[in-house]
């Protein structure tokens, strides 16, 4: 390096100074600046919900119960029921929207095409992502909950709620995924005499698995978190209930939402305590299904 | 010899399987000779495989192609060239119902596929493609391992033996001259391939299912000299055993490989700006480009019209 800095350059091949590069560095820098405005909510967020919830976190808080009253102390019962009742409730609504999100999706793609059905599918799909969290539990209790009597609050109706939410997200996610896949491998597979079902089970569905499990746990996660439609649907119970389709049920958002907004230091407590509970399960989830993912889409590289 | 009686077995979507299988087992018509292809300098003459007759192909209301009638022959190796835009893939596309894969793609005219109406209502396009397999432009392996990608074709036919499914996959794969280069990694991803061995996979996955014939369109574009050579050889080396159509723009190509050539133009209507292919001579390769009847013709193996 030293000898050629005696030698007079050929070419300059440096980056030209003047305007372009200072452009190159404003709007890296721009980049740069929004990416950590981003993460610092999210990390103020973190960092709060764990120094207020982690002391509250031990095994019989989050296996114990009963939920005790909000004037209780902290340390007094535990949150089992709400623990069970996010696990089973998320579950049973992912096991209802992302199998008909997906089918949904191949629908549109596949199968729809230009007609008017695929229109009105896709177009209803849109609204219904707009639609209030709130309104789909009100939905859901008028036509369900309210018809049951008594058993009509139940975990399940919770889990309705739920996936009617989730839905247009499992669907407009897959959809968009199912467009990536290019056409190519789908006439590939047609040119061996494969019917279009064939093709879209073993070569669009193994394509786009990946995208489809992202999307369809965007929608999960979403779905864990949701209060409202929940205070509709499945009651307030303070003990496990095993049956989820009858009688009332809880969750760790519900909970959250009885206790952080009490004057009670021990309801606060076991709020916060909720709260990162709560976080914790979808990050666990993410990780499970990234796994998952890996291990799936092991031939798309 | 009939590879692709076996392949139809187990194929529980289309209809007429049956009655597909006795169409083939029906003797090919007699030759419907056309001006300029009734003197046979080929150097074999076969069956039909395909007769095509009047074919008009539209896209919409668009007329891709006009008046393309050609017979095809067993065993041979047939080549389309001709400048972009003059419909060769689309022709090409036709012979294996493809095309009823683009929205609003109809096709006029008579196509013949071993005698039987190609296009009759109750043929099943599934059961058409099983018989007449294709090669595209661009590989497209499947995101699946090697093995996988091969065995599809068989699988889907209903073949399910490990051992069975372990036979094809090596055969195939030597025939497409790709078996040393993979054998030690068969559970890789075919997408980790370069390009030439991808377009072979390709071809291995097509000869998979034993089909009757193999169209290919432009399969060695995208590809270096010694592995467009490689395929060359393969075509060469499987023409008894296949029928093969190839799309070239590769005029060189075309006179290596292939028995007979078909050249394609281009007939632009002024008044609406519509470009439209057609077929201008069809005739065995050393004649046409020897001794082309059509000026274009002449224009375009001479070089001087691009």
């Amino acid at each position: 390096m030293t000898t050629a800095t005696a030698e007079p350059h050929q070419v300059d091949l440096r980056e030209p100074a003047g305007w372009r590069r200072t452009k190159n560095r404003i709007m890296t820098s721009l980049m740069v600046l929004s990416i950590i405005l981003v993460l610092i909510p999210l990390g103020f967020v973190l960092v709060t919900v764990i120094a207020k919830g982690a002391s509250s976190i031990s095994w019989s808080f989050l296996t114990g119960g009963p939920i005790p009253s909000i004037v209780a102390p902290a340390g007094v019962g535990g949150i089992g029921p709400a623990v069970l009742g996010t696990i089973e409730i998320t579950a049973l609504a992912t096991a209802i929207a992302v199998p008909l999100g997906v089918l949904g999706a191949i629908y549109l793609n596949e199968y729809g095409g230009k007609s008017w059905l695929a229109a009105i599918i896709g177009f209803m799909s849109d609204v219904m992502t707009g639609v209030p969290s709130i309104i789909m539990g009100l939905f859901i209790f008028s036509i369900w909950v309210v018809h049951r009597g008594l058993a009509g609050l139940s975990g399940f109706a919770g889990a309705l709620a739920l996936a009617c939410l989730m839905l247009p997200i499992v669907i407009r996610s897959s959809y968009e995924i199912l467009r990536l896949v290019p056409n190519a491998l789908r006439e590939g597979s047609y040119a061996l005499g494969a019917s279009k079902a064939r093709v879209t089970v073993t070569v669009v569905l193994p394509a786009a698995i990946g995208g489809i499990v992202s999307g369809s746990l965007l929608a999960v996660a979403r779905a864990a978190g949701e209060t409202a439609p929940l205070l509709f649907c499945i009651g307030a119970a303070t003990a496990a209930n095993p049956n989820v389709f009858s009688g009332a049920d809880t969750a760790l958002s519900a909970q959250i939402f009885a206790n952080a907004n009490q004057p009670y230091v021990g309801a606060q407590d076991r709020g916060w305590g909720a709260a990162l509970t709560l976080i914790a399960i979808c990050f666990i989830l993410m990780i499970v299904a990234r796994i998952v993912t890996a291990r799936f889409a092991r031939y798309s590289r | 010899m009939e590879p692709s009686e076996q392949n139809a077995v187990t194929d529980f979507e289309s209809v007429p399987e049956s009655a597909t299988r006795q169409n083939v087992a029906l003797p090919a018509p007699a030759a419907i000779t056309d001006a300029g292809q009734a003197a046979e300098s080929s150097p074999r003459t076969g069956t039909h495989i395909f007769d095509v007759n009047g074919v008009s192909i539209y896209y919409g209301s668009f007329r891709a192609v006009t008046n393309v009638s050609l017979n095809i022959y067993e065993h041979q190796i047939t080549a389309f060239i001709g400048p972009s835009g003059c419909g060769k893939t689309t022709v090409l596309r036709t012979l294996n119902r493809m095309n009823d894969l683009v929205p609003g793609a109809r096709v006029e005219g008579d196509v013949r596929y071993r005698g039987e109406a190609l296009y009759a209502k109750e043929v099943s396009p599934i059961a058409v493609r099983r018989r007449i397999g294709m090669v595209f432009q661009k590989p497209n392996p499947f995101p699946k391992s090697i093995y996988d990608n091969v065995a599809y074709g068989p699988r889907i036919n209903g073949i399910r033996g490990k051992a069975e499914l372990n036979e094809i996959v090596e055969r195939s794969l030597r025939q497409a001259a790709l078996w040393d280069e993979v054998k030690n990694r068969l559970g890789n991803s075919g997408l980790s391939l370069s390009g030439g061995q991808a377009q072979r996979l390709c071809i291995a996955r097509t000869l998979a299912v034993e089909p009757d014939v193999v169209l290919m369109d432009e399969p060695a574009s995208a590809l270096d000299p010694i592995a467009t050579g490689a395929i060359e050889d393969l075509m060469k080396e499987i023409k008894d055993k296949y029928t093969i159509v190839i799309v070239t723009h590769n005029m060189q190509q075309a006179t290596r490989v292939s028995d007979r050539t078909a050249f394609f133009s281009v007939l632009v209507n002024p008044q609406s700006d519509t470009r439209t292919g057609t077929l201008v001579e069809y005739a065995p390769t050393d004649r046409l480009f020897g001794d082309p009847q059509d000026d274009r013709t002449k224009a375009y193996v001479t070089g001087r019209m691009g």
